[in-house]
């Protein structure tokens, strides 16, 4: 970095240290880091955007202000006085473009510009890595014992081994080594080489199936969808962390249930009734069809509105049980953007029975985007706390 | 950049010269467009690294991009002046920018208060603010960015805070107060000296300790640097060298009005005056004249910020035109912003350009105001005050070292932002180490105390 002013001649090749680097470039990178801080440490302010989920992307965009350095002020006055210049005449009156009446504040430093927003980049990774880290939220628990499946390790050096383990660093290391002896060969020999070995190592398997179900009737309107969305987008980020082959299952439902792929089901919206048996009878078939509960982790999460036809109530009792006794958790969110019913809705009392029967599950009544953080934090607190069904 | 411009110079100089300018050799340099605008953003060629020029920088990509602002050069006084063009004029522009460099060249030579502040920070400021951006870049080798980071964070938002009638090398204050000796005066202890020559004359001198400040210090740069209990040595050297850019900023700021018109008023003349220019350049470099010194937007009614060109060259032709050159020469000389708006600003010339004064309420709703000149030369001059910073002092440190810092709402007529003056004692707070106390005025006009922690 040339920052010797004092020499404007040619560093080298001609070109002026200005054309080489540019400071305001290196000062904006500083700002664009001081904010990519800020955003982590405002984390879950910015994930309830409910703007974040862009169909399968691996980046969320976040629209952030500039950072202001800070100087002395006066405060605001009701009336600002300014002078202007023009075909006016006292006592004319006209509203003005809000940006033009700062001029009192051009100091150097001091300068009033106009809002201008930038939209940030982050890697889903990223904040999926800082939410972790910073809510210390548990690692999931493996429910099914140590299945154990094997993973190759990088594990110590061979002179013999395939090209493209040959290790670069390691082999010229060997060659200074070997150099140093009288008349020795100065270029590489084969004694120099050294190959990356693998080893096997035995892991406790975690292999685990998340079941979303998304109550997609009439009554959920865009905004509760948008609101549940956000949350199980969150959680299928969470989950897939911890776990290494995680298989997530999307199944939406009206009276009648569907399941969906994962950006389908992002999009899906729907019209009619809401029979939660029915959107369980499809989450109980696919399990019967494809796993074996007593060999993989099964989690259900349902978010729906919570207005259950009543008709239905004892079948989606009997279909929940069932279902809660074979999975590791089961959550339910009721989305109600309206007005918050407090979980005392036909679908938010079957869950609280299924909890008072010492089943694992949880509820949480998520009304607002604000809420979204809060509802992942409380699944993830409490999936870990809860009881290991038997 | 168009070759022919070169050829130009010197004669322009020499038209220039006997048109009765004075001025320091000025080395001109054609530069890419992104490094003008980088100069236009730090103030200075190089300069120091910090985020909040980042945001400069980004807004002045933002106006470029919507065509809103070009810039033609950048000139920096000294002997001898640097004048920055940028690569992207045409020879028209050129020659117009050379002519306009030459005003600026005169004007900060000869002006008095750029020669008392040049005086105190040398003709070489260019130079200076090269150096500390070193000494800064060594000094983040040594202690990590983010210390320094730190320390200019706080320098920065004080950089308005000086004194410039205080020397830039400025001593620190007397430690004891001068007026010592006055308890050996009375009579009783006049013939206790005379009874006992021993114990007389210099036992009874009383030293008694200064109290820190001993008035109200608005230099806060100087102050912090100089008392405050903890920083680190490196870190004073920061507030130093935002203090000395800040003494070479504020002649740049205070005459805006005089020196820029000074410069379009030069430009316009040697143009005039230069019969070796190609008819189609000085038609061209005209054209370029009035843009630069137009004072309403092409599509605008009104304008609620008065363009400083159009201003102060308006000024200048009247001044000339009615009193004549040396006059001119001799308020060019003395004056500033303040005393030249408030002396030079008539009725008549401010009635001819159309200036009004408005009040804007915080809806938007804009009202334009009576016809007053004297209350119109403050609403220009209103925000050049102080340095367009409010009047912030330093009234005291207390024995465990917290700083009383007093804002002087009875001049500022309001009391302060009080978000940002909390964001101001954060940064600060953090070199100064101690606790720190802002008095202001609230909405009600009644005093109010913020602290930092």
């Amino acid at each position: 970095m040339d920052e010797d002013g004092g020499n404007r001649g040619e560093p080298s090749g001609g070109a002026k240290w200005y054309e080489l680097f540019s400071r305001g470039a290196r000062d904006w990178l500083r700002h664009d880091e001081k904010v990519r801080e800020a955003v982590r440490a405002n984390l879950p302010e910015i994930i309830a955007g409910g703007d974040v989920i862009n169909g399968g992307a691996r980046t969320v965009r976040v629209p952030v202000r500039m950072l202001e350095h800070y100087h002395f002020r006066l405060r605001r006055p009701e009336e600002q006085q300014g002078a202007g210049q023009g075909k006016a005449k006292p006592g004319d009156v006209f509203s003005a473009p809000g940006r033009e009446q700062g001029q009192g504040e051009k100091g150097p430093g001091g300068r009033d510009e106009g809002e201008v927003q930038l939209l940030l980049e982050f890697k889903i990774d990223d904040i999926v890595d800082w939410l972790w880290e910073a809510m210390k939220l548990p690692n999931l628990k493996a429910r099914v014992g140590p299945s154990e499946e094997t993973d190759w390790i990088r594990e110590g050096w061979d002179r013999h081994g395939a090209r493209s383990r040959l290790d670069r660093r390691r082999s010229f290391k060997e060659l200074v080594k070997r150099r140093g002896a009288p008349g020795a060969t100065q270029t590489f020999i084969d004694e120099d080489l050294r190959f990356r070995q693998l080893a096997r190592r035995r892991q406790p398997a975690l292999h685990a199936v998340v079941f979303f179900m998304l109550d997609v009737s009439g009554s959920m309107s865009d905004r509760d969808r948008k609101l549940a969305k956000t949350f199980f987008f969150w959680v299928v980020q969470g989950l897939r962390r911890e776990y290494r082959s995680l298989e997530t299952l999307f199944v939406a439902h009206t009276t009648e249930a569907w399941e969906f792929n994962e950006p389908d089901f992002f999009q899906v919206s729907g019209t009619g009734g809401t029979v939660a048996s029915t959107g369980l009878a499809k989450v109980r078939e696919i399990i019967d069809a494809r796993y074996n509960p007593g060999r993989c982790n099964i989690y259900l999460f349902y978010a729906s509105d919570g207005d259950n036809s009543v008709s239905d109530g004892a079948e989606a009792r009997t279909a929940l049980t069932a279902i809660a006794a074979d999975t590791c958790f089961t959550g339910y969110v009721e989305v109600s953007s309206g007005l918050s019913r407090q979980l005392a809705t036909e679908t938010g009392k079957l869950f609280a029975e299924l909890q008072a029967a010492g089943c694992a599950a949880g509820s949480y009544a998520l009304n607002d985007f604000e809420d979204v953080w809060g509802a992942v934090r409380h699944f993830f607190t409490a999936e870990s706390e809860a009881p290991e069904s038997p | 950049m168009s070759d022919g411009w070169q050829s130009y110079v010197r004669r322009i100089e020499e038209l220039a010269a006997r048109s009765g300018l004075e001025f320091h050799r000025v080395d001109f340099e054609a530069v890419p467009d992104s490094f003008m605008m980088e100069i236009a953003v730090y103030g200075l060629p190089v300069r120091m690294p910090h985020w909040s020029f980042g945001v400069r920088y980004i807004y002045q990509l933002i106006q470029r991009h919507m065509g809103h602002s070009r810039l033609f050069e950048v000139v920096f006084p000294g002997n001898p002046g640097h004048a920055y063009l940028a690569e992207s004029n045409g020879l028209a522009e050129n020659i117009l920018v050379t002519a306009h460099v030459l005003g600026h060249a005169d004007f900060a030579r000869n002006n008095l208060l750029f020669r008392r502040c040049q005086e105190q920070v040398s003709e070489h400021i260019v130079e200076h603010a090269a150096n500390h951006a070193r000494q800064i870049q060594q000094v983040i080798e040594t202690h990590g960015a983010q210390r320094v980071e730190v320390a200019l964070d706080a320098a920065l938002a004080l950089e308005q805070h000086v004194d410039i009638d205080q020397p830039l090398r400025r001593e620190r204050y007397p430690e004891y107060l001068a007026d010592a000796r006055v308890l050996a005066d009375d009579q009783f202890r006049k013939r206790f000296a005379a009874l006992e020559p021993l114990a007389g004359g210099g036992a009874m001198e009383v030293k008694k300790r200064a109290p820190l400040p001993p008035h109200p210090e608005r230099d806060l740069l100087w102050f912090v640097a100089n008392y405050a209990p903890e920083m680190e040595s490196w870190e004073r050297d920061i507030f130093l060298a935002v203090r000395e850019e800040s003494f070479y900023f504020y002649p740049v700021f205070a005459s805006q009005i005089m020196n820029e018109g000074w410069a379009s008023y030069w430009h316009a003349r040697l143009l005039r005056e230069a019969d070796f220019i190609p008819q189609q350049a000085y038609l061209d470099a005209i054209k370029c004249h009035s843009d630069v010194v137009r004072p309403i937007a092409a599509e605008a009614q009104v304008a609620l910020s008065i363009n400083p060109y159009h201003l102060g060259f308006a000024m200048w032709e009247k001044i000339v035109e009615k009193n004549g050159l040396p006059a001119a020469r001799a308020i060019m000389q003395q004056d500033d912003d303040f005393s030249f708006v408030r002396n030079h600003l008539t009725r008549e010339l401010a009635d001819e350009l159309g200036l009004f004064r408005y009040s804007a309420r915080s809806d938007g709703q804009i009202k334009v105001l009576e016809h007053d000149l004297t209350a119109l030369h403050e609403a220009v001059l209103a925000p050049k005050y102080n340095f367009g910073a409010p009047i912030v002092s330093a009234s005291h440190v207390r024995n465990d070292g917290t700083l009383e810092l007093t804002h002087d709402s009875s001049v500022d007529g309001r009391g302060l932002d009080l978000e940002r003056s909390r964001k101001v004692l954060d940064y600060l707070q953090r070199v100064w180490r101690r606790p720190i106390v802002l008095t202001t005025v609230n909405q009600a006009g009644s005093a109010l105390e913020l602290t930092a922690p």
